[in-house]
């Protein structure tokens, strides 16, 4: 067994402190040993975005990560995304749409979401459809979960036009 | 995956010292979408792996019209594709880094993993090829510039020796009155790997009206990205027009001996390079400012 090594990060707004070796995934990480499982695990090689998570505002998959890469950096993971009263526009987005199913990929696209809309307010659905082929849906077909980012779209915008 | 060591140095030399002194299994980690694959799935040996992402050099994108693009070899797709000088003078480069995987595999995968990886499908090494890159190489005895066709020498073999590592690749500035491309075929739309790809580039004279050079790489349908050096010189002197590029597309096709695989079988790689290599032609003159 190789060396515990001491990670600092932010995770989801907090300063966090963890041990890894230096093989662990970020996915592990998270969820072996942060207990954040709403990452989830799919094909574990990059090619279905269940693990999608934020690092420093920019979409990864966390099982293509090492944890030890994530010292000094700024996760958001899928929890982070609500406060501990209501749901975040995507999430209610999804939620209204219909946009899941089973739910084992929801987390992925959800937080793939969320990095489109903060890149761009007004997606058509060939940029939504473009920007979430990385994220593997076995249930939807995929149309609900497209009507559900454009819903959520829209009610990040009404709530940025509440807020003027 | 198995257990090992990991470094992280911030500089080439550190890099450097550390690759000569390790007498295991030592690989260096930039975006990790080739490497952790295959950490897990193949339980390669690997004693140490150096995160070379916190050196500067590896992580640059900088262009001069004197000495041309500079991508530092960590730097990811996403930084590539979000460059401005690259979006105005090097199209092929855009088109490949916007293909590789999805957004989440953009932001980390990088040109120079691409490259090392040496896998003959690579979208990136035929770009760049196309645009007559130069590898930048430094080890133990000093450093060396390999022109990016002689990099990758089989399957995932590249001339690296041990202790030597890539720090960036090197793109002349185009010419006056030059386009690219990077075309390839894939069953799917988005995250899939090449069944075959062209890159090309086109020099027009000052009238747009004739060839002066032009460079075709062809992806996927030999041991490594290669030159498809006979059908670029039947270019030469020419001026553009469908039946030259038709003429061009299959010397390239008769120039290459691909293999069946899962991804596709050999005639049908030989007819995609056909039909590819046309339509990238005719892309790359349309964006050296030919009009038909």
């Amino acid at each position: 067994m190789s060396k515990k090594r001491v990670v600092s990060s932010t995770i989801n707004g907090q300063q966090v402190e963890f041990l890894t070796e230096p093989q662990q995934s970020l996915l592990e990480c998270l969820r072996d040993t942060l207990g954040l499982t709403g990452s989830k695990e799919g094909c574990n090689d990059g090619n279905c975005g269940a693990c999608s998570v934020l690092i420093d505002n920019r979409l990864v998959n966390a099982c293509l990560m090492l944890g030890i890469e994530i010292d000094g950096k700024d996760v958001v993971t899928v929890e982070g995304l609500s406060n501990a009263h209501e749901l975040h526009p995507v999430q209610e987005a999804f939620v209204l749409e219909d946009g899941l199913q089973c739910g084992y990929c929801t987390p992925g696209f959800i937080v793939a979401t969320k990095a489109l809309l903060d890149k761009n307010a007004n997606p058509t659905e060939d940029e939504i459809r473009f920007w979430l082929a990385g994220n593997l849906c076995r249930c939807t077909g995929y149309d609900k979960i497209v009507r559900s980012v454009r819903l959520a779209s829209q009610l990040m915008n009404n709530a940025k036009k509440d807020l003027q | 995956m198995k257990t090992f060591d990991y470094e992280a140095p911030a500089t080439i030399d550190q890099t450097i010292a550390l690759m000569s002194k390790t007498s295991g299994h030592t690989f260096l980690l930039a975006g990790g979408t080739d490497l952790l694959v295959q950490l897990r799935s193949s339980n390669k040996d690997v004693d140490l792996v150096i995160d070379v992402k916190g050196i500067p050099e590896l992580n640059q994108v900088n262009y001069d019209e004197f000495s041309g693009l500079v991508i530092g070899a960590a730097a990811p797709c996403s930084l590539i594709y979000e460059s401005e000088p690259i979006l105005e003078n090097f199209p092929a480069i855009i088109d490949a880094a916007t293909i590789i995987g999805g957004k989440a595999i953009q932001n980390r995968a990088s040109f120079g993993g691409n490259l090392c990886n040496a896998s003959p499908s690579g979208d990136a090494i035929g770009a760049m090829m196309s645009l007559g890159a130069i590898c930048n190489v430094v080890g133990l005895k000093g450093a060396r510039n390999i022109p990016i066709e002689e990099f990758c020498i089989a399957p995932g073999k590249n001339v690296l020796a041990k202790g030597e590592m890539l720090i960036s690749i090197q793109i002349p500035s185009p010419r006056p009155n030059s386009g690219s491309n990077y075309l390839r075929f894939t069953p799917r739309a988005e995250m899939d790997i090449a069944v075959a790809g062209v890159g090309a580039s086109i020099e027009l004279d000052s009238d747009l009206n004739r060839i002066l050079s032009a460079r075709i790489a062809l992806v996927a349908v030999a041991p490594t990205p290669v030159l498809a050096t006979e059908a670029s010189e039947s270019l030469i002197g020419q001026k553009p027009s469908r039946s030259i590029f038709e003429k061009a597309a299959s010397v390239a096709k008769e120039t290459i001996s691909p293999i069946t695989d899962v991804r596709g079988s050999a005639a049908q790689r030989k007819h995609l390079i056909g039909v590819l290599t046309r339509r990238c032609l005719d892309i790359a003159v349309n964006r050296a400012g030919f009009v038909s």
